[in-house]
């Protein structure tokens, strides 16, 4: 049943106040929506050497979208937009019901969590939503 | 007839599936319903006996296939209470006929004119106008909703300026099931002659509707919604309008005669609906519609009715659910929004299905609704003529799970 999606660790992951503060000046700044159902993501951050060093995030959305941001928040300092394509890929071959070597990745454990999304398409671009604001930020 | 839910549910027979090992509880009928069986075995009997193209040739099989398209197009008429048959021109959909009208009406607007739409519109009734004010220099102007989504016209006379030119407003809303005074709007119209647009997509499934008592100048409305196939609509406009119309798409089934140095179109309406039609969605629409017409809507009133006041005891009785729009002392139909403090209408939805409960989440197509209201997205449930009270029932069931689950 739906507890196999909405079970406690995704809960708490959703509902973690993290990154709520604003950046100051932040480097780039990306608002993305979801055609679909209207969420919306504002994604904040700043870098040095190519790499996160803090980001904020704003999220109007559902629990997966929320605890996908949240995934984000906690692992993303440190890393490179190369390091994230190899995350993102991971991720997208994770909800096609792929195998994928090397996962989750380091750092990025969270997201297995997410593996029972797998089985509802119409739900992917929740939990892609933050990622592709992030990568547009990024890029 | 006399209606009873059994002898309704028994003409659809997709009601008999079942969706996660539960009875199937479909409450999305506002997005698409379904089609009953005369509906269904109207469009197998074209498809099976006498597909062909209609208009022009001189064949059986074609005379037979003009013969049910134009009978089609009386139904419609029928339906509506259009004067004409001729002034039912079948289309794709709404978001067809409202793009048409609105591309037909280009050369009558000049920069500085106003084109006024309400806040409540299904974005097939107000991305084409805003488009057009984009095209052509006018201004498009809002008719307000309350913070709860309910229509204001308080200021209606005072919005509806000299220059008013086009006045687009939806019968019933898609999200709050609210209907619109189209009296009060009417009255403005004629007031400075704008032309009165009309989206009728969610009032048509619940009733017959009478065009001329409503004294407006087009009506959009979709197959889909009123029991019929998808990929059909129909435009309806007075026929001093529809002759003044330009041709929209050419090519096709609307010409008179085509040379090398120019091309002259039919004098009739058949020129606004080039190509080959939805011949065999616009057949079934007219069973559809011929069906719905011989309904005994008293008692069909007095079920919704019945059905709604259930659901709206059963839901408030949910703690932080907040429904949108007007209560049921409004004139209002079977299309009821809500939000849940705390649950957001996509897990809602998720967790109704695993029960079987097909519901709507999100903004419904209308985001300048979600914006005045101040919310991103709702959960929508729309009953149909064969929603049952075991419906409503487990609608109840379903919500009080996504509650416990998502809390």
């Amino acid at each position: 049943m739906s507890g196999n999606i909405y079970h406690e660790d995704i809960k708490a992951l959703a509902n973690i106040p993290v990154a709520e503060q604003k950046l100051e000046q932040p480097d780039c700044k990306v608002t993305l929506d979801n055609p679909l159902c209207g969420d919306r993501i504002t994604i904040a951050l700043n870098l040095k050497d190519g790499c996160v060093t803090a980001l904020t995030h704003q999220v109007k959305g559902c629990l997966l979208c929320r605890a996908s941001a949240n995934v984000i928040a906690q692992a993303v300092v440190g890393t490179s937009a190369t390091d994230l394509e190899v995350v993102v890929e991971g991720l997208q071959q994770m909800l096609k019901g792929k195998p994928v070597e090397n996962w989750p990745t380091p750092g990025w454990e969270s997201l297995a969590l997410f593996q029972p999304v797998a089985a509802y398409k119409s739900r992917h671009e929740c939990v892609l939503l933050p990622f592709k604001a992030i990568m547009q930020a990024l890029s | 007839m006399k209606f009873t839910i059994f002898d309704i549910r028994h003409q659809f027979p997709i009601l008999g599936r079942e969706v996660n090992g539960y009875p199937l509880c479909y409450l999305d009928n506002a997005a698409t319903t379904f089609s009953p069986t005369v509906v269904l075995d109207k469009v197998r009997e074209f498809e099976t006996g006498y597909r062909a193209n209609v208009a022009r040739g001189v064949h059986r099989l074609a005379s037979e296939a003009t013969d049910a398209y134009e009978s089609a197009r009386a139904s419609v008429a029928k339906y509506i209470n259009a004067k004409d048959a001729n002034e039912v021109i079948f289309t794709s959909g709404t978001t067809g006929s409202i793009n048409q009208l609105a591309f037909s009406l280009e050369g009558s607007i000049n920069p500085g004119d106003e084109i006024l739409v309400s806040t409540l519109e299904h974005h097939s009734n107000f991305v084409p106008w805003q488009m057009l004010c984009h095209r052509t220099g006018a201004i498009l102007r809002l008719i307000p909703v309350s913070a709860e989504g309910i229509l204001d016209l308080s200021a209606i006379d005072q919005l509806v300026g000299e220059r008013c030119r086009i006045i687009a407003v939806t019968q019933v809303s898609n999200v709050t099931g609210d209907i619109s005074d189209l009296r009060i709007i009417s009255a403005e119209a004629k007031r400075v002659g704008a032309k009165l647009v009309v989206d009728g997509a969610q009032a048509v499934p619940h009733g017959p509707v009478d065009v001329q008592a409503l004294d407006i100048d087009f009506y959009a409305f979709s197959g889909h919604k009123c029991y019929g196939p998808t990929g059909v609509g129909v435009l309806w406009g007075k026929s001093e309008w529809l002759k003044q119309l330009p041709e929209f798409m050419v090519g096709g089934g609307m010409v008179e005669r085509v040379t090398v140095s120019g091309t002259t179109f039919l004098a009739s309406n058949q020129r606004l609906e080039a190509g080959t039609p939805p011949i065999a969605q616009a057949i079934g629409l007219g069973a559809a519609v011929e069906w719905l017409e011989k309904l005994p809507w008293g008692e069909i009133r007095e079920h919704e009715t019945r059905l709604m006041k259930q659901l709206f005891r059963d839901i408030n009785a949910i703690a932080g659910l907040r429904t949108i729009g007007s209560d049921l002392n409004q004139p209002r139909l079977p299309i009821i929004s809500f939000d849940i403090e705390g649950c957001h209408p996509h897990d809602i939805c998720h967790i109704a299905n695993q029960y079987g409960v097909a519901l709507r989440g999100g903004h419904h197509c209308a985001q300048p609704l979600m914006d005045a209201m101040g919310v991103m997205a709702t959960t929508r449930a729309s009953m149909a003529i064969f929603t049952s009270q075991e419906d409503i029932d487990a609608l109840v069931v379903a919500l009080h799970k996504a509650v416990e689950v998502l809390r």
